[in-house]
C-alpha cells in the first residue's frame, strides 16, 4: 500500500498560478464583476453562438495519425464510422520540418508522432474515400503549411469539390515554435512573412477554411501556468493581427477566420474560467484594440478539450477517468471542437480502441446528459464569475507588463522573456509534485507497488520507412521532372520577391515536388532558424 | 572550498537533445536539478545530431551524457551515439531520458547506458542516474 507525501489531504487551495480559493463564494465574490452577458453577444463570454450546441454541436475532433498515408486513411475512416465529426491530422517531424521520409535527418521519426507526408500522393491517399466536401479537416502544422494546405486544395480539385467549399483550420502558429514547441523552420520575420501570405491566399481561394488556430496548449505543455499561457498567446495572436494589418488585409474579413487551440488539464474550474475569459479578453482586443466590428471578427472560436500532460504511464487506466473529466469540462466551457487526450498517450500512439474511448467520452457527455441542453450552463455563479475575472484581470495585467518591458512580443520573444518563463515555471511545477503539494494520484499519492507503466502498445515498425522509400523512389521516377525543376525554380523566385509564395507552392505540389525539395528551395532564400542561446 | 575551485571541480553534464522533436522541458528540468545538486549542466538545444552531441561532449570535457528522447526511437539514437562518442574518443557514461518502453530500457542496458530515466522519474531517481559513483 502506498503512502501519500506529508502534505494534508484535501482539495487544493489555490490556483494554479497563485490566487486563493476561497471555500465559500457569494454573491459579495461578483459585486463588480463583468455581468455574463449573453452567448451570441458581445463579449461573447457564454460563447459565441446564440444557442450554442442546442444549435449546433461541438465537433468532435480527435487528433489522430501515424505511420504511412494508408494507416491514417483506415484510421480517419474508422474514426469517420464512430461518429467522429470531423478529422485532424497529426503528421511525423520530418512532414513538419519539411523532410522527406527518406531524408538522412529523419531516419527514426517517419511516422512515428503522426503520419508521413512527402508529397501531394501521400496527401491523396490520406483522403482516398473520404470527400472533402463532407468533412472539415484541422490540419497540426506549422512551418510547412503552406505545402500542406496547397496539398489539400489540390486534393479537393481532383475530387471536384469547390475550393469554396472546403473547409478545416491549419495551425500555422509560428510564434509558439520560438516560444514553447521547437518546431520551426525559417526564421521569425519570413514565418510570419509565410503566415501572411497563407492567410491572404486562403481568405481569396479557400474562405471556409480557419487560416490559424492561434494555440496556449503548448505553451502549457511546456511548462506555462494558465495565465502565462493565455498571456503569451493572445501576444502572439496580437502580433498576428497587426502584421496581417500592416500588410492591408481587413480585419472583420481574416478575423472572421482566425481560431484558438486552448486545450486544457484538469484545474477544472480554472480551465472552464480560462477559455471563458479568453472568449471575453478577445472581444475586447478585436473591437477596441483593431477596430473590428464584424461579430465573427470578435469571437474567439476554439478548439479545446484535454491535452496530454493529465496523462501518466502510472495506473494507465486511472486516464481513463481523467478522460472523462475532460469531457464534462470541455463541455461546460463552451468549446467549438473538442479533443480527449487518449489514455494511452504516455507510452504509445493511441490505438483505434483507445481514440473511440475518447470519442465515446465525448457523446456520453453529449448525448446522456444535460450539460450541452443549454448555453453555458455556469453562468452566474459566484465561483466561476469571479475566477473568470481574475483570470482575465491577470491575463490582461501579465500583458500589460510584457509590451510595457519590450514594447512588443517579438522583442520580447527575442530576448528570451516567455522562453525563460516557461523554463522557470516548468520547474516549479515539478518541485510541486516532488513535494506533493500537487497530487497527482497514482505518482505522488495513491502509487502501488510494482507499478508497471511502460507497456508498448503500438510503435511503428522498419517496415513503415522501408515502405516509404519504396513511394519515393517511385515519384521521382514516374513524374515530370522538367515541370518539377521549373515549379521549383518559380518557387525560388517568388521567395526572394515580395509575391504571395502559395501559387508557386501549388504548382510545386501539383507537379508533385516533395514537401523537402519545396523546403529546401525555401531555406535556400530564407536560411534556417538557429536559436542564439538557450534558457533552461 | 572557494566558488571557483568547487566550480572545477563540480561534476558536468551535457544534456542533450537528438532527432527532430522539440519537447525539451523534461531536459530543463534535468538541467536545474543537476545544477541546484551542484553540478554543471550543459543544455544542448535542439535537434542536435549525435556528431554535434560527442563533439560537444569533447570541448565540454563532460563527465557524463544524458541523451533526451520525447517522441520515440531512443534505441535507434542511442546506438548512434554510442558510436559516435566512441569515434570521437569521449569515454563517459549515457543516461537516457524520456519516453522509454520497458523493452527499449531492456535494450538500451544490453548497450550499455548506464541508466534510463523514464517520463515521471522524481528528483531522486535523476540524481542517482547522474551522480559520480565509483565506477564513473
Amino acid at each position: 500500500m502506498s503512502e501519500s507525501k506529508s502534505q494534508a489531504m484535501g482539495p487544493p487551495e489555490w490556483t494554479e498560478w497563485g490566487l486563493a480559493i476561497k471555500p465559500v463564494y457569494g454573491p459579495e465574490d461578483i459585486d463588480g464583476t463583468p455581468p455574463p452577458g449573453r452567448p451570441g453577444e458581445y463579449p461573447f463570454t457564454r460563447g459565441p453562438h446564440a444557442d450554442m450546441y442546442r444549435g449546433r454541436l461541438w465537433t468532435m475532433r480527435q487528433y489522430a495519425g501515424f505511420g504511412t498515408p494508408e494507416e491514417t486513411n483506415e484510421r480517419f475512416k474508422a474514426l469517420l464510422a464512430s461518429g467522429q465529426t470531423g478529422l485532424s491530422v497529426a503528421f511525423d517531424l520530418p512532414t513538419q520540418l519539411g523532410m522527406d521520409s527518406d531524408d538522412r535527418q529523419a531516419r527514426n521519426e517517419v511516422g512515428v508522432v503522426g503520419v508521413a507526408v512527402s508529397s501531394l500522393r501521400d496527401m491523396e491517399r490520406i483522403f482516398d474515400g473520404i470527400p472533402l466536401s463532407d468533412i472539415t479537416t484541422s490540419f497540426t502544422i506549422n512551418a510547412t503549411a503552406p505545402v500542406i494546405m496547397a496539398m489539400y486544395a489540390a486534393v479537393a480539385k481532383r475530387q471536384n469539390v469547390p475550393l469554396s467549399r472546403i473547409g478545416g483550420t491549419l495551425q500555422n502558429d509560428l510564434l509558439k515554435e520560438f516560444i514553447a514547441r521547437g518546431t520551426y523552420v525559417f526564421g521569425v520575420d519570413d514565418s510570419l512573412r509565410l503566415t501572411a501570405d497563407l492567410v491572404e491566399w486562403c481568405g481569396a481561394t479557400t474562405p471556409r477554411m480557419n487560416t490559424t488556430s492561434i494555440s496556449s496548449i503548448h505553451i502549457q505543455q511546456a511548462g506555462a501556468n494558465i495565465v502565462q499561457e493565455m498571456a503569451f498567446t493572445f501576444l502572439n495572436a496580437i502580433t498576428y493581427v497587426q502584421t496581417l494589418v500592416d500588410r492591408g488585409l481587413d480585419v472583420n474579413d481574416f478575423g472572421a477566420r482566425l481560431s484558438f487551440n486552448l486545450a486544457g488539464r484538469l484545474h477544472f474550474f480554472q480551465e472552464i474560467c480560462k477559455i471563458r475569459a479568453a472568449r471575453r479578453i478577445w472581444a475586447g482586443i478585436m473591437r477596441d484594440r483593431f477596430g473590428a466590428t464584424n461579430p465573427r471578427a470578435q469571437m474567439c472560436r476554439v478548439y479545446g478539450g484535454l491535452s496530454g500532460s493529465p496523462m501518466v504511464p502510472q495506473q494507465p487506466h486511472n486516464n481513463i477517468l481523467r478522460m472523462a473529466v475532460g469531457a464534462v469540462m470541455a463541455a461546460l466551457s463552451g468549446l467549438q471542437a473538442v479533443h480527449i487526450t487518449p489514455w494511452d498517450e504516455p507510452f504509445a500512439i493511441p490505438t483505434e480502441d483507445s481514440t473511440t474511448l475518447a470519442l465515446r467520452a465525448q457523446q456520453i457527455v453529449a448525448f446522456e446528459t444535460d450539460i450541452a441542453s443549454t448555453a453555458d450552463p455556469l453562468a452566474g455563479s459566484y465561483f466561476v464569475e469571479r475566477l473568470t475575472a481574475d483570470i482575465q484581470r491577470d491575463v490582461l495585467a501579465l500583458m500589460a507588463e510584457v509590451e510595457s518591458r519590450y514594447g512588443s512580443m517579438l522583442e520580447a520573444i527575442k530576448q528570451g522573456f516567455p522562453q525563460q518563463c516557461i523554463a522557470d515555471e516548468a520547474y516549479r511545477q515539478f518541485k510541486r509534485v516532488e513535494s506533493g503539494e500537487e497530487k497527482i494520484v497514482g505518482v505522488n499519492v495513491f502509487a502501488e507497488d510494482g507499478d508497471s507503466p511502460m507497456a508498448v502498445l503500438h510503435t511503428p515498425g522498419a517496415e513503415v520507412l522501408a515502405a516509404r522509400e519504396a513511394v519515393l523512389t517511385d515519384l521521382r521516377r514516374s513524374r515530370d521532372q522538367d515541370r518539377v525543376d521549373r515549379a521549383l525554380a518559380g518557387l525560388r523566385d517568388t521567395c526572394a520577391s515580395e509575391r504571395n509564395v502559395l501559387p508557386a507552392i501549388v504548382e510545386a505540389v501539383e507537379s508533385y515536388a516533395t514537401i523537402g525539395e519545396i523546403t529546401g528551395v525555401m531555406a535556400e532564400v530564407f536560411g534556417r532558424y538557429q536559436e542564439a542561446r538557450q534558457y533552461v | 572550498m572557494s566558488e571557483v575551485a568547487s566550480a572545477a571541480l563540480a561534476r558536468r553534464v551535457l544534456v542533450a537533445k537528438v532527432g527532430l522533436d522539440g519537447h525539451d522541458r523534461g531536459a530543463k528540468v534535468v538541467c536545474r536539478i543537476l545544477r541546484d545538486a551542484g553540478m554543471v549542466a550543459i543544455y544542448s538545444g535542439l535537434r542536435r545530431t549525435v556528431e554535434e552531441i560527442a563533439d560537444i561532449a569533447l570541448q565540454e570535457g563532460v563527465d557524463v551524457v544524458g541523451l533526451s528522447v520525447m517522441s520515440g526511437g531512443s534505441v535507434g539514437h542511442t546506438g548512434d551515439l554510442l558510436a559516435e562518442l566512441g569515434a570521437h574518443g569521449v569515454a563517459v557514461p549515457v543516461v537516457v531520458g524520456g519516453v522509454v518502453t520497458e523493452r527499449e530500457t531492456a535494450e538500451l542496458t544490453k548497450l550499455g547506458v548506464r541508466a534510463v530515466v523514464p517520463v515521471g522519474a522524481g528528483e531522486a531517481e535523476v540524481l542517482a542516474a547522474f551522480e559520480e559513483t565509483d565506477e564513473h
